[in-house]
């Protein structure tokens, strides 16, 4: 024993900072999260942006080209599309995430307990969210919504609860193969009680299938939202909202491609933003991927 | 030295859609504190299961199991706490037995947090003198599983059951999946930690050589049953049983002047499900006659603490 510090204790590393980093250090993640952040805060700013509001209607300046004066052009009833995107906006993201956590939380809970108990309760829990699957989805908001009634709280629960089924499906699936892996014989053979076991060994394994599901299902969800508003059963009317912005533009479409082309821009970009960041969270939470 | 776990005909049976499959099938031993019970038989015959039922990951059906005297056959949740801190196991796959999202030192804390009376210091010492104790340097200490190799990533399994002290370990095929230079490693570690801690061993292989190294007394197994129990060297030197002189055969000899024969059994295994009567062995069995057809043998101690379970015993070997 001649310099082997006997007694030196290696200093342990933090779990978050590590993840944390290599997020930061994730171009393609960073590149996203800027895009989402610019649009939020845009959207945020909208009242500083366009201090007319949404619905300020000049009936002489109907369907102006994007220009100088109106950014990204005017609607038929001489709107700014600006102030619609950007009103919009606020709306179709917060729909998108708060219907996503909706469904994310219910469909973690309905899925992992269904897994982890197996038997009668994964029957019974799977056996009804078929029944959901069973009616198509934008169906099944549609009769949620119509239920509950519109309004914008109300389109996103009816929103949320109709993705549930897919969450609980993609949760259950990977929970089952990790309970048959043998770290989990062994979490019990150290005494590991049932939710620590759920929420440390079996969970933190199924993230990626849970986050990729949750990226997509952010794009979904304004697209549903949409499809709602459309059939006023979502936000009303007057409102703004980027769905309702793309399907009342529609019938203008062949004369007047820009009213559908910025809603529909905003949607992809921010859809797209949140699957970049979305895979780079995934990736940072696995430490088998670090090089 | 008192008997630490004793096993009164145990049994496992399963019910699967075909019948009930019995795993382990009337089992019986006692083992002495500091003893190392090395239990062999070929795939399928009911030794892993064996292993999971004497440290309660899986209810026996029937028979009992008596540690240091007391009824452990069915135990209270809190009581299998207790328990737990007694008696721990080694698993087979160094790559499958831990979590992948944990670091060594998370992994080899775990039994320490569960236990939940210990202060972060105190865990922090134990963890470090327990990486030196299994030879893990630590600098390891937050590396995660994949970036490790075999023999280290055993040696966390080892630490892990060793953390909170338990009498007695439960190896199930602990070397198996391990290069066999590795191997000799980790059997090397095994008996240093046997010696220095005091450590009972429930020994599961199907390597001969290595259970031939390690135990102090040997069962084997076929199709869930024991077939035989000795000492170590008595087995080696004169396997009574009609399978474990099979076994023993397919061992390689060094010795090139030493004559002997290759006994290769012929036939199939029984199916576990739904066992006909009779002796399950006799289907391979080159000594097998119709009386071995109908009735199962009993186990009969035909020497001194050397138990087998064959009609033909004496006869064979002469006794």
């Amino acid at each position: 024993m001649s310099k082997e510090p006997k007694l030196k204790t290696v200093k342990r590393r933090s779990m978050g900072q590590e993840a944390l980093n290599r997020l930061l250090r994730n171009r393609t993640a960073m590149f996203g999260l800027a895009i989402l952040l610019l649009v939020i805060i845009l959207c945020t700013l909208a009242g500083v942006i366009c201090p007319e509001g949404d619905n300020a209607q000049d009936p002489t300046k109907t369907f102006v080209s994007p220009g100088a004066e109106f950014l990204f052009g005017t609607d038929n009833l001489g709107r700014s599309l600006l102030a619609r995107v950007l009103y919009g906006g606020r709306v179709s993201i917060l729909i998108a995430f708060v219907s996503t956590i909706i469904s994310a939380i219910l469909g973690i809970i309905l899925g992992t307990v269904a897994a982890y108990y197996g038997g009668v309760v994964d029957d019974v829990i799977m056996r009804i969210m078929d029944v959901f699957s069973a009616i198509p989805n934008l169906l099944l908001a549609i009769a949620l919504a119509a239920i509950l009634g519109s309004g914008v709280f109300n389109c996103m629960l009816a929103v949320g609860v109709a993705a549930v089924p897919h969450f609980a499906r993609v949760v259950r699936a990977p929970i089952l193969a990790v309970m048959n892996e043998q770290y989990i014989e062994v979490a019990r053979s150290i005494d590991a009680k049932d939710r620590r076991i759920m929420f440390i060994h079996v969970l933190p394994n199924v993230l990626s299938p849970i986050i990729v599901q949750a990226t997509t299902n952010l794009a979904q969800a304004i697209l549903m939202a949409a499809s709602l508003s459309f059939l006023g059963l979502g936000v009303q009317a007057p409102n703004a909202e980027w769905g309702a912005l793309l399907s009342s533009s529609r019938q203008y479409m062949r004369n007047y491609p820009y009213l559908t082309y910025i809603p529909g821009i905003a949607i992809a970009s921010v859809v797209l933003s949140m699957n970049l960041f979305g895979d780079g969270v995934r990736d940072a939470l696995d430490p088998r991927l670090k090089y | 030295m008192g008997k630490i776990l004793e096993a009164k005909e145990l049994k496992k049976y399963f019910e699967v859609k075909a019948g009930t499959l019995h795993a382990v099938d009337g089992v019986s031993f006692s083992l002495d504190e500091g003893e190392t019970l090395g239990v062999v038989g070929e795939s399928g015959c009911g030794k892993s299961t064996l292993g999971r039922v004497l440290i309660h990951l899986l209810e026996s059906t029937d028979g009992q199991l008596l540690y240091k005297g007391e009824d452990i056959t069915h135990v209270s949740r809190s009581k299998l706490t207790d328990l737990r801190h007694e008696m721990q196991m080694i698993f087979q796959d160094p790559f499958a037995s831990l979590n992948p999202r944990r670091t060594v030192f998370q992994a080899i804390s775990e039994p320490m947090e569960i236990a939940g009376t210990f202060s972060k210091k105190e865990i922090d010492e134990r963890v470090y003198e327990m990486m030196d104790t299994v030879g893990l340097a630590r600098r390891l200490v937050n590396c995660y599983p994949h970036e490790l190799d075999g023999g280290r990533r055993q040696r966390i399994g080892i630490a892990r059951a060793l953390i909170i002290d338990p009498k007695l370990i439960i190896c199930d095929e602990p070397v198996s999946a391990l290069d066999v230079s590795i191997q000799a490693q980790i059997i090397n570690l095994l008996l240093d930690i046997q010696e220095q801690r005091k450590l009972t061993y429930v020994f599961i292989t199907h390597d001969m050589m290595v259970v031939k190294y390690i135990s102090s007394k040997i069962m084997v197994m076929y199709l869930g049953q024991m077939v035989e129990m000795a000492p170590t060297n008595k087995l080696f030197e004169m396997p009574m049983h009609p399978y474990s002189k099979a076994l023993l055969s397919a061992v390689p000899q060094l010795d090139v002047d030493h004559k002997h024969e290759r006994i290769v059994l012929k036939g199939e295994v029984y199916s576990p499900i739904d066992p006909k009567p009779g002796c399950r062995f006799a289907a391979r069995c080159p000594y097998a006659t119709d009386a071995c057809r109908i009735a199962a043998p009993p186990l009969k101690e035909l020497l001194p603490d050397h138990l087998v379970a064959c009609h033909r015993a004496e006869e064979i070997n002469g006794l």
